[in-house]
C-alpha cells in the first residue's frame, strides 16, 4: 500500500472542463489513474474525456463512489470547492490552486477540523503539484515519467524543487514509493509532520526525504517528530540560504520573518534532533544513496 | 502589499479607530497650509515611506512653530531614508504626513497578524509600547499578550477586553478599548490585510485612546477581490524592476551579486541561487517564470534580467512539469538572437520535451553553454562569471 493513493482509489477533477483541469485530467488518465469523473456546476449530464461530468461532488460522491479529488478551480473559489468535497465525503483531496487567500484557507482549515478525525478529510496543498505513488497512480501534475516505483517517500513545498530530487534518485537508481507536494502556502492543508507521520506507516516507504525552504514553522515541527516517533531515517534540504530576510522569494510562504525561519537555523535545529542534511540541492541524491546503504 | 501610514488611518478612522487631526501634504506650503488648517502649537511632520523604524532615521520631526513645519517639510521631501527595515538603498520620501501634537500619558503596543502555527489570526499586545516588538520579545516575553480568534465566530467583545486590561488600559477608558481593538479587527478581516500593528497606542494626558502611528500590509493573493485596497498602491516606493516582473506575471527579487538566474519554480529557484552561492558565486536575482512559460514569456523574463547591468552572467535552470523545455528553448533562443548578449549564458534543461529543447539550442548555433545537471550548471556558471570579470579587468590595464 502507498500512501494517499493507489490504483484503484476512485479520483475526480473539480475545474473539469477548464483549460488547466482538461490538460492534467487527460495527463492523469493517461498516466493510468483512476479518474471516475468531474465536477463542473451547470454542465452536469455530460461526458468530457470520455468521463461523466457532475455538477456537485456529491453526485460523484454518490452515482460513481468518487474517493479522491484534485481542485484546478481559480483562487476567488478555490476555497469553497475544497470545502464543497470535505462535505461530500471526499477522503482526499489535492489543491493545485496558486493564490488562494490567506484569509479563505484559514476557513477551510477551521471547517476541515469540525469534522471527527475519522471522517475529515485529508488535504495537500493548495499551490503544489500534487501527489504521485510512481506506477500507480498520479493525483497531480508532475511529468510522471521522472518517478519510478521504489521505497523512498518525498515530502516537499516546492513541485520543481520535488522533480529534481525525485530525478537525481532515479539517475542513481532510486526509486519513489509515493511523493507528495505540500505547497507553497503559508497555510496550507497538510504539513511536512503530517505527511511523515502517514510514511512512518507506510510499508513499502523505507526512508523520507523532506525538502523544505525558508519561513515559517513546519520543518522544525516535522524533525521534532521524526526524532520522537520515527523508526525510519529522514533526509532533508531546505532551500533558501541566500534568501535576504523580509523579502517574499515566489511563493507566499517563503519569506524570513524571524531568526528561527532562515534556512540556516532551520538546518542547524534539523541537525540537532538527528535527521541527515544533503548539503547541496544537487546532493539530494547522493545523501539518500548514503543513508539507504547504511540501513541495507 | 504595503500602504502608507496616512492610507492605513484614514482606513482605521472608518471603523472608529480614534486618531489625531492630519493631512496630507506634497510642498512645504501644502505643509505649512496643513498645519494652519489643524491648528495648535505642536506639529508633526512624518515622512510617508513604506518602512516602520523612521524616527530613528530622522523622518519625524516635532515642529513648534509654521516655520518649523516649513523647514522640515523641505528636508524630508525628496529625501532618501534609510530604515532598519528598508535596506541599504533605503526609500525615498514623497509625501508628508502633518499631525496635531499628542500629549502622550502611555505608549501601548498593539497588532493583528497572521499566525502560521495555529492557522489563525493573533492579537498581540503589551503595556510597553513605542519599542519594537522584537526587541520586546526578546527582553521581556513575559510582557507581551497574545489572543487568537477563532475564524468562524470572529473576535469577541470578551477578548478585547482581555486585551484591553492586559494593556493596562483603566477601566473608565474600557468602552472606548473595545471599540478600537474591534475596530481594529474588522479593518483586517474586511480588507484581508495580513496584518496591522499600531506602535504606539497611546493614552493622552486627557483619557483619550489614539492610534499615533499605523502600519497595514495586505495579502497579495486577496488584492484581486479588494479593489479599493490595489488603488493604495503607491509604486514610488517599490522596485521599479520588480513591479515591471509582476505587471508580467513573473516573481523576480533584486539581490546584490552578479549572476542572473531564470528559473522554473520557487523553490527551485532559491535552490539554484544556493548552488551558486556553494559554487563560489553571488546571484542577482531571484527569478520564477512560472509554469506554462511561452516563449514570449521566456523572452520577457530574460531580458529583465539582462536589465540588470551588474549581471556578468547568466543561468536558466528549467525543470519542465506544466513547462516545455522546447518552448522555453524558443524564447532563450529568440532573446539572444535579438539582444545582441555580451555575457556568457549557462543553459540546463530538464523534464517535459527536454530532447527537443536541446535540439534547439543546439541548431541555433548561438554561443550557449548547456548543462545536464544542477551543480554542473552553477559550476559553469560561476566559472564563467570569473572569466568575465578577470578579461574586463584585463582590458582595463591595457
Amino acid at each position: 500500500m502507498s500512501i494517499l493513493i493507489d490504483a484503484s482509489t476512485a479520483m475526480i477533477i473539480q475545474g473539469f472542463t477548464g483549460k488547466i483541469g482538461t490538460f492534467h485530467a487527460q495527463d492523469m488518465i493517461n498516466y493510468g489513474s483512476n479518474v471516475v469523473g468531474g465536477i463542473t456546476p451547470g454542465k452536469g449530464g455530460q461526458t468530457y474525456l470520455g468521463r461523466p461530468v457532475f455538477n456537485t461532488v456529491k453526485e460523484a460522491v454518490r452515482q460513481v463512489g468518487a474517493e479522491a479529488s484534485i481542485v484546478f478551480v481559480p483562487p476567488g473559489s478555490a476555497a469553497d470547492a475544497i470545502m464543497e468535497a470535505a462535505d461530500a465525503g471526499i477522503r482526499y483531496c489535492v489543491a493545485i490552486t496558486d493564490g488562494i487567500p490567506t484569509q479563505d484557507m484559514m476557513k477551510v482549515k477551521n471547517f476541515l477540523r469540525r469534522f471527527p478525525e475519522s471522517e475529515r478529510m485529508v488535504l495537500t496543498g493548495p499551490n503544489c503539484a500534487g501527489t504521485i505513488s510512481p506506477g500507480k497512480a498520479m493525483l497531480g501534475i508532475m511529468p510522471g515519467h521522472i518517478y519510478v516505483p521504489g521505497n523512498v517517500g518525498i515530502v516537499g513545498r516546492s513541485g520543481t524543487l520535488g522533480y529534481e530530487a525525485a530525478d537525481q534518485m532515479r539517475r542513481l537508481g532510486i526509486g519513489i514509493s509515493t511523493s507528495v507536494g505540500i505547497g507553497g502556502d503559508p497555510i496550507n492543508g497538510s504539513s511536512h509532520r503530517d505527511i511523515m507521520e502517514k510514511f512512518e506507516q507506510d510499508d513499502e516507504t523505507k526512508l523520507v526525504v523532506m525538502i523544505g525552504e525558508i519561513g515559517g514553522p513546519q520543518e522544525v515541527e516535522a524533525g521534532i517528530f521524526a526524532r520522537e516517533n520515527m523508526s525510519k531515517p529522514v533526509v532533508a534540504y531546505i532551500a533558501g540560504l541566500t534568501a535576504p530576510e523580509g523579502r517574499r522569494m515566489g511563493h507566499a510562504g517563503a519569506i524570513i520573518s524571524s531568526s528561527a525561519e532562515s534556512a540556516a537555523e532551520k538546518v542547524a535545529r534539523l541537525k540537532e534532533l538527528g535527521v541527515t542534511i544533503a548539503p547541496t540541492p544537487s546532493a539530494m541524491g547522493e545523501t539518500v544513496a548514503t543513508v539507504l546503504a547504511r540501513i541495507s | 502589499m504595503d500602504i502608507h501610514e496616512y492610507q492605513a488611518k484614514e482606513i482605521l478612522s472608518g471603523y472608529g479607530v480614534k486618531i489625531a487631526d492630519g493631512g496630507l501634504a506634497y510642498s512645504p506650503e501644502q505643509a505649512v497650509q496643513r498645519a494652519r488648517d489643524i491648528g495648535g502649537n505642536v506639529w508633526v511632520v512624518k515622512a510617508q515611506i513604506h518602512s516602520g523604524a523612521r524616527g530613528k532615521a530622522g523622518g519625524i520631526k516635532i515642529c513648534k512653530t509654521h516655520d518649523e513645519v516649513e523647514a522640515a517639510a523641505e528636508e524630508l521631501l525628496g529625501k532618501r531614508l534609510v530604515t532598519r527595515q528598508t535596506g541599504p538603498a533605503g526609500k525615498v520620501c514623497y509625501r508628508l504626513y502633518i499631525e496635531a501634537g499628542t500629549n502622550i500619558a502611555r505608549e501601548l503596543y498593539f497588532c493583528f497578524l497572521v499566525d502560521r502555527e495555529s492557522e489563525r489570526i493573533v492579537m498581540v499586545g503589551s503595556a510597553q509600547g513605542g519599542m519594537e516588538i522584537e526587541e520586546l520579545a526578546e527582553n521581556d516575553p513575559q510582557a507581551i499578550t497574545r489572543i487568537y480568534i477563532e475564524p468562524a465566530v470572529g473576535l469577541q467583545a470578551f477578548q478585547a477586553r482581555e486585551m484591553a486590561f492586559a494593556l493596562g488600559i483603566p477601566a473608565s477608558m474600557l468602552s472606548a478599548a473595545v471599540r478600537t481593538i474591534k475596530g481594529c479587527y474588522r479593518a483586517l478581516r474586511d480588507n484581508d490585510a495580513s496584518m496591522l500593528e499600531i506602535n504606539p497606542l497611546v493614552i493622552t494626558a486627557s483619557d483619550e485612546l489614539i492610534a499615533l502611528d499605523a502600519k497595514m500590509a495586505f495579502d497579495d493573493n486577496a488584492l484581486f477581490r479588494q479593489q479599493k485596497i490595489s488603488e493604495l498602491r503607491d509604486k514610488t516606493q517599490e522596485d521599479p524592476r520588480e513591479m515591471a516582473a509582476a505587471d508580467r506575471g513573473l516573481s523576480y527579487v533584486g539581490l546584490d551579486g552578479d549572476i542572473g538566474c531564470m528559473i522554473n519554480g520557487a523553490g527551485l529557484a532559491m535552490a539554484t541561487m544556493d548552488m551558486i552561492k556553494l559554487a563560489g558565486g553571488e546571484p542577482a536575482n531571484f527569478l520564477d517564470v512560472g509554469g506554462g512559460a511561452s516563449p514570449e514569456r521566456t523572452e520577457k523574463a530574460f531580458r529583465l534580467v539582462l536589465a540588470d547591468e551588474g549581471v556578468k552572467a547568466m543561468l536558466v535552470n528549467i525543470f519542465a512539469g506544466i513547462n516545455r523545455c522546447d518552448w522555453i528553448a524558443e524564447g532563450v533562443v529568440e532573446a539572444v538572437k535579438k539582444i545582441d548578449l555580451k555575457i556568457p549564458l549557462i543553459v540546463r534543461l530538464s523534464g517535459t520535451n527536454v530532447e527537443e529543447g536541446r535540439k534547439i539550442i543546439a541548431a541555433s548555433g548561438l554561443p550557449i553553454m548547456t548543462a545536464d545537471t544542477l551543480a554542473e550548471a552553477a559550476e559553469k556558471a560561476v566559472r564563467a562569471r570569473n572569466e568575465m570579470v578577470a578579461a574586463v579587468a584585463a582590458q582595463e590595464e591595457n
